[in-house]
C-alpha cells in the first residue's frame, strides 16, 4: 500500500474514542411514539410545509417542499398523523416551525424495491437526487442536487469519497462503509455518471484500516474504476478543504468552492444515501447516528427516522448511567451543546454524545502567547492575534486578520494551554464583524 | 447540571499550569546536580529565590485582587533565577533578582502573558549589572578540588581573561585552559585519554565546571530538553537552531579573537559553556516573549545565536547568552508583525485583474 497522506499545515491529534461504539452494528431503531420534523434540515432557506395539523400522511410521501435554490424537500419517515405544526429549538438553537406526526404503521406502506437506473441520464439523476431531499449528511447538510450541479466550463478532476469521520467518537460513517460498501460504491458510481469526474479517490483516515480492506475488495469485485487513499490520521481532516489538500494536493482559495479547484467531495453517507434514493427511490427520511459518550450504558448506531427524539436515542442505547455534564449533536470537536433531550435530530445529526468531565476543570488564564493555536490552525491563521484584537473591541482589525477565513473547527481551542474561548470569541467577532460592515 | 457552551467540548490535556510544572521538572534534575557539586549553600540559594519570586507574586496578588500563584509562573521564575545564581552570590541578590523580575518585569506589564522579557532573565540581568563583582564570583565543583575556591572563574571568564594578556595568541580557548593548568577531574583525564575528546569537554558535558547552580551540567539540560519536546510543552525549533546557529558562526569566525584565523573555532564546546544550554532549553523557549510562529521562532534563534556569538566573542564579558536573548525579546513583537503564517489557499493577488 502506498504511503498515508495527510494535510500539511496545522491539525491536531484528539484521542479518537471510537472504541465505545465501533463494534456495535448498525441496528434500526423502534418506529418512536412521535417524530418532530423540523423545517430546517439543511443549509439554505427552510423548505415549506405543504400538509396540515391533522393530515393524514404515508411514508416517503413529500410534506415540505424547497423553499428556493439552496433549499431541499423533506419527506415523512413513517405513516401517520401530524398532530401540531409549531416552532421547535434545534440542537443548533436554530428555531423554526416543525411537523408533529404520530406514527400509525399502516399494512400498505411501501416497501421500496430495487429499481433499474441504468439507462437515466445525468440530468434524470440529479432530478431524483433533488426530488428526494437529499443533502451532505457530514453535517453542513448542503443541498446535494446544488452541489452536484457542475457549472459549464468546470472540469471535475476528482470526486472524492469523504469516509475520514475525524470527529472522535462518532462510527457512523465507519460502520457504513463496513457493512454496506456495494452500496457506497454503487453510489459513487451514480455520481461519477452526473459529473464524469477524471477518478474516484475514497479518503479514510489510518484508524479505520478494515474499511480500507473491506472497500478495496469489494472494489476489486466490482470492477470500479475507484480507489483508496488511506489518511493519516489528524483532526479536521474531514474537512473539504484538508481532504482535497491530503488526497489531491491542492488548496481550495479563501471563499471558493472544491469545484473551483476541479473537485467534489461528497460523505460517504450521503452517497450511500444517494444509492438508495436512485436505486430504491427512497426519499433521505433516516440516517445512521451514533449514539455515545462516557455517560451512555450501552453506546451504538442506530438507523434512526429523522424527527426521532434524542431522548428515543439515548433510551435504545440503554438510557444514561448518570448526569452527564453536557449533551453534544454532533461530534465534540464542532458539535452543539443542547440541554433538552426531546430536540429532534435532523439529517445533519451524526452524533449524540452524553459526555462526563473527569478530572478538575481547568482555569482560564491569560494568553501565554505560546503559538499552539498558530502552529494548530490549519488555515494559518493566528488566533491569538485575533483573540486580542476582538476582545479589545477592534472587530476591523480582526478582519484584517482573515478572521472570515476561520472555520471554526475548533483546532486552536482544544490546544489552548490557557483555556481561552477562542472559538467562541470567533463566533463573536464574526457577527460583530459583519453588523459593522 | 447540563451546560451549554461553545465547541470544541473536548481539550487536549495541557494547561497553564501542567506546562509550567512539567518546565520545573525537566529543570530538577540540573537543580540537584547544581546542589550535588556545589553543596548545601546551593541550596539555599535556589530555596531563597523561589520563596521571594513566589511571596512577591502573592503580594502582587493582593494588590491586583488576581489569584495566579495556582499557575505556579511565579515558582518557575524562581526557580531559574536561583539557576543562574553562583552558589557562592551573597543571599540578598537572589532575592532582589526575584522581587525584580516578578514586580517589574512581568506585573508591571499585566502579570504572566503580557510581559516582553522573560522574567528571569531581567531579574538576572538586573543584579548582574547592579552587582557585577559579586556576580562575578564562582567557585569550583568539589570534585576538582578546592584550591581558591572562592575566587575561581568559570572556564569562559578564565579563558577570556587569560586571553586579553595577549599571551595566547594561536591557542584557542581549551589549550588555553590546558597551558594554565585550569583544574580537571580525574575521571575526565582518563576518558581523555581513551577517546581523544577533549578532557574539559568532557567535564563540561558531565557537569564539573565552574558555573551557576543550574548551568553546569549539560547532560542534564539536554535530558530536561528532551523530556519537554517528548511532552509537547516546547518543539525542538528554537534549542536546535540556537545551537546551530551559535556553533556554525563559532566554527567559521570563533578563531579569530585567538588569532587562529577562519573556519578554526571549536564547534560543540562552547555550546557546554556558561548559561548556553540552560539558556537555549528554557529561557529562550519562554512562551511569553517569543514569536508565536515557526518562522518567526526560527528568526527569533538565529538573532539569538548570532548576539551570544558576537557578545561572548568580542563583548567584555564571557557571558552572552542572557543579553543575547532579551535583545532578541525586544525584537519579538516585531518579528510577530511581519512574519505571518502561509495562509490555506493564498493565491498571488493577479496584478492588475479584477478580484
Ligand atoms: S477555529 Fe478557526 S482559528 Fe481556530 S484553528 Fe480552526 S480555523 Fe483556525
Ligand atoms: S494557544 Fe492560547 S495561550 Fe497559546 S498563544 Fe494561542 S491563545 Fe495564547
Amino acid at each position: 500500500m502506498s504511503r498515508f497522506l495527510t494535510f500539511p499545515r496545522g491539525g491536531v491529534h484528539p484521542g479518537d474514542m471510537k472504541d465505545l461504539s465501533k463494534d456495535s452494528p448498525i441496528k434500526t431503531l423502534e418506529t418512536p411514539a412521535e417524530l418532530i420534523i423540523s423545517m430546517s434540515q439543511h443549509l439554505g432557506a427552510p423548505a415549506v410545509c405543504q400538509k396540515a395539523k391533522g393530515d393524514r400522511v404515508r411514508k416517503g410521501e413529500l410534506i415540505a417542499t424547497a423553499a428556493s435554490f439552496i433549499s431541499a424537500n423533506i419527506h415523512s419517515p413513517v405513516s401517520g398523523t401530524i398532530t401540531d405544526i409549531r416552532p421547535v429549538t434545534l440542537a443548533n438553537s436554530v428555531c423554526c416551525d416543525a411537523v408533529f406526526i404520530k406514527p400509525e404503521p399502516a399494512e400498505d406502506d411501501p416497501t421500496f424495491d430495487t429499481k433499474g437506473y441504468a439507462s437515466l441520464s445525468g440530468e434524470e439523476l440529479l432530478g431524483i437526487i433533488k426530488d428526494q431531499g437529499l443533502v451532505g449528511l457530514g453535517g453542513a447538510t448542503f443541498p446535494v442536487n446544488v452541489k452536484l450541479t457542475v457549472p459549464i466550463g468546470k472540469p471535475v478532476d476528482f470526486l472524492v469519497l469523504n469516509g475520514v469521520e475525524c470527529e472522535p467518537y462518532l462510527t457512523a460513517d465507519y460502520r457504513l462503509m463496513l457493512e454496506h460498501p456495494r452500496a457506497i460504491l454503487d453510489g459513487a458510481m451514480i455520481i461519477s455518471k452526473i459529473v464524469n469526474p477524471g477518478s474516484i479517490i475514497i479518503g479514510i483516515e489510518a484508524n479505520k484500516m478494515d474499511c480500507v480492506a473491506v472497500l478495496e475488495d469489494e472494489i476489486r469485485k466490482a470492477g470500479y474504476p475507484i480507489k483508496v487513499a488511506p489518511l493519516k490520521m489528524k483532526y479536521p481532516q474531514g474537512d473539504e478543504k484538508q481532504l482535497l489538500k491530503a488526497v489531491t494536493g491542492r488548496e481550495i482559495p479563501s471563499g471558493k468552492l472544491p469545484i473551483d479547484i476541479g473537485s467534489i467531495v461528497c460523505n460517504v453517507g450521503t452517497v450511500n444515501a444517494i444509492q438508495q434514493a436512485v436505486a430504491f427511490g427512497k426519499p433521505l427520511f433516516e440516517r445512521v447516528v451514533t449514539v455515545t459518550g462516557n455517560c451512555v450504558r450501552n453506546p451504538g448506531n442506530f438507523l434512526a427516522p429523522i424527527g426521532t427524539k434524542i431522548r428515543d436515542l439515548i433510551e435504545a442505547a440503554g438510557g444514561l448511567v448518570e448526569e452527564p455534564d453536557k449533551l453534544i449533536s454532533g461530534g465534540p470537536m464542532m458539535g452543539f451543546s443542547f440541554w433538552d433531550l426531546d430536540t429532534p435530530i435532523t439529517k445533519g445529526t451524526s452524533g449524540i454524545l452524553a459526555l462526563k468531565y473527569k478530572g478538575r476543570q481547568q482555569r482560564q488564564t491569560h494568553c501565554l502567547h505560546c503559538g499552539k493555536c498558530v502552529a494548530a490552525c490549519p488555515i494559518g491563521l493566528e488566533p491569538t492575534m485575533m483573540y486580542n484584537l476582538i476582545t479589545s473591541g477592534d472587530y476591523a482589525g480582526a478582519m484584517a486578520h482573515d478572521l472570515m477565513d476561520c472555520k471554526e473547527c475548533g483546532s486552536c481551542s482544544f490546544s489552548c494551554p490557557a483555556q481561552l474561548p477562542l472559538v467562541q470569541t470567533f463566533r463573536l467577532g464574526k457577527k460583530m464583524g459583519r453588523a459593522k460592515k | 447540571m447540563i451546560k451549554v457552551s461553545s465547541s470544541p467540548h473536548v481539550h487536549s490535556r495541557q494547561n497553564t499550569q501542567s506546562i509550567m510544572l512539567f518546565v520545573i521538572l525537566a529543570l530538577c534534575p540540573s537543580a540537584i546536580w547544581g546542589v550535588f557539586v556545589f553543596g548545601l549553600r546551593a541550596l539555599v540559594v535556589l530555596a531563597i529565590s523561589i520563596a521571594s519570586s513566589v511571596a512577591a507574586e502573592y503580594a502582587l496578588n493582593l494588590i491586583s485582587k488576581e489569584k495566579t500563584l495556582w499557575d505556579l509562573t511565579a515558582v518557575l521564575t524562581g526557580l531559574l533565577i536561583g539557576m543562574n545564581m553562583s552558589p557562592a552570590v551573597p543571599l540578598g541578590i537572589p532575592v532582589l533578582a526575584s522581587v525584580f523580575a516578578i514586580a517589574v518585569v512581568k506585573w508591571t506589564f499585566g502579570g504572566v502573558g503580557c510581559n516582553w522579557m522573560n522574567p528571569a532573565l531581567g531579574g538576572r540581568v538586573f543584579v548582574f549589572f547592579s552587582f557585577s563583582s559579586a556576580m562575578s564570583r564562582f567557585v569550583l565543583p568539589s570534585a576538582l578540588g578546592n584550591a581558591d575556591a572562592v575566587s575561581s572563574a568559570t572556564t569562559l571568564s578564565f579563558a577570556k581573561t587569560a586571553l586579553s594578556s595577549g599571551e595566547f595568541i594561536g591557542q584557542n580557548s581549551l589549550q588555553i585552559l590546558q597551558t594554565q593548568l585550569y583544574p580537571v577531574s580525574r575521571f575526565a583525564e582518563s576518558l581523555s585519554n581513551s577517546t581523544g575528546i577533549n578532557a574539559y569537554t568532557i567535564d563540561a558535558f558531565f557537569g564539573l565546571q565552574g558555573g551557576c547552580i543550574g548551568e553546569v551540567s549539560a547532560l542534564l539540560l539536554i535530558l530536561g530538553g528532551l523530556f519537554l519536546i517528548a511532552t509537547k510543552v516546547i518543539t525542538w525549533h528554537i534549542p536546535v537552531v540556537y545551537a546551530a546557529s551559535y556553533a556554525l558562526l563559532n566554527w567559521v569566525f570563533g578563531g579569530l579573537p585567538y588569532g587562529t584565523g577562519l573556519f578554526s573555532g571549536l564547534v560543540i564546546d562552547p555550546l557546554l559553556r556558561g548559561g548556553f544550554l540552560l539558556g537555549a532549553i528554557f529561557m529562550a523557549t519562554d512562551y511569553v516573549t517569543t514569536p508565536v510562529t515557526r518562522k518567526g521562532q526560527v528568526i527569533f534563534a538565529c538573532g539569538c545565536g548570532l548576539f551570544t556569538f558576537i557578545l561572548r566573542s568580542f563583548g567584555s564579558l564571557a557571558e552572552g547568552v542572557s543579553l543575547a536573548i532579551i535583545i532578541m525579546n525586544i525584537v519579538t513583537p516585531t518579528i510577530d508583525r511581519y512574519v505571518r503564517p502561509k495562509k490555506f489557499g493564498y493565491v498571488k493577488p493577479v496584478k492588475g485583474g479584477a478580484k
